[in-house]
């Protein structure tokens, strides 16, 4: 089977009040949800890897085949946990190493 | 070669000064090196020039913009002859399919914006976007629509702009991609504009052009237009004086 390549994100919350980790993943998947689909979701392979509720920095994952369907989606967010909000991608990188030297 | 952002539709408002350094710091701090923002026609020389020491001071570039929303064709002609000395962006929301038409051959029209929902009022076919490639019109794509209507509006939204992309593919008319917002959280990043374009079918190069090299280009060449040194295509002058 081949590999999957992954894809690490880094993220920028851009929002007055600090959302649990609950509630950012579930913006996240709901927006990728209503975009492409629950069929188009399930072939992101999403997960947050880390998450500073006080810097509101976040880093997520997802395969290099869906980094776009991804970056689309966390562009069409507005609001997290019922507060105007928006999600910015700081940088992508393939390795998590790589993604916090150059990003966070 | 680094790229140059342009914002071309940014609604800010330019009477409050404080809110426009507000959302003129944050397009900076997201990466943007160009913003023009919408102005009405009979507006003072002066105030666009307060906004643009204000830009200046934030170290960005600006451009002044007129939305035409003629009724007639003729209400277009009369706008364009008052206006396009005037200013260095002009765009023409096309509310009806003769201002649309009239609009896309006019070489004085910079963008021609779609703003209704409905696909009965978008007048974006094949004979628009054949008139639009034989003169320099191009086609602007606003963000805000996309990022505020939700479930079945934005379904057909999606899918009117869809099909609009691909008939200006066709026809090579540049695409222009703006936010056309005038709220600070809905602004976003150039490269998150061009990622909502993948959504209308467009690739990575084509949606990044829509949003650095298209809007940049229409700026530099109606500078060169309004330039004192302009005499006509191709022509310019590049020396005064007696021993000329």
């Amino acid at each position: 089977m081949k590999r999957v390549k992954r894809r690490y994100l880094a993220l920028q919350l851009d929002s007055d009040e600090a959302p649990s980790q609950k509630e950012l993943m579930d913006t996240i998947w709901n927006a990728v949800v209503k975009l492409y689909g629950e069929v188009g979701a399930s072939q992101t392979n999403l997960s947050l890897i880390a998450y500073d509720a006080e810097k509101k920095l976040a880093v997520i994952r997802t395969t290099h085949v869906t980094v776009n369907l991804v970056r689309a989606s966390l562009a069409s967010v507005t609001s997290v946990a019922g507060k105007l909000a928006a999600l910015h991608v700081l940088g992508i990188s393939g390795t998590i190493k790589a993604l916090r030297k150059k990003f966070l | 070669m680094r790229k140059i952002f342009a914002d071309l539709h940014l609604r800010l408002n330019w009477r409050g000064q404080n809110a426009a350094l507000t959302m003129i710091t944050k397009a900076v701090a997201l990466g943007y090196h160009l913003i023009a923002v919408p102005f009405p026609p009979e507006t003072p020389e002066n105030e666009i020039e307060q906004l643009r020491a204000i830009c200046s001071k934030a170290k960005i570039d600006f451009a002044s913009r007129v939305d035409l929303r003629p009724k007639t064709s003729n209400d277009l002609l009369r706008a364009l002859r008052r206006c396009r000395r005037k200013f260095e962006i002009v765009a023409v929301s096309c509310e009806n399919k003769q201002v649309a038409r009239q609009a896309a051959k006019d070489r004085r029209v910079d963008l021609l914006n779609f703003s209704s929902p409905d696909f009965r009022k978008r007048f974006f076919d094949d004979a628009e976007a054949e008139l639009a490639s034989n003169s320099l019109a191009a086609l602007e794509i606003d963000v805000r629509p996309l990022l505020v209507l939700e479930g079945a509006s934005r379904i057909r939204l999606l899918s009117n702009l869809r099909r609009e992309v691909a008939l200006a593919m066709e026809f090579h008319v540049p695409i222009v991609v703006s936010s056309g917002v005038s709220e600070e959280k809905l602004l976003r990043k150039p490269r998150e504009m061009a990622a909502l374009m993948f959504l209308l079918g467009l690739d990575e190069s084509a949606a990044l052009k829509a949003v650095a090299g298209s809007p940049v280009a229409i700026v530099k060449r109606n500078r060169e237009k309004l330039s004192h040194r302009y005499v006509a295509e191709g022509i310019r002058i590049i020396r005064e004086g007696d021993d000329c």
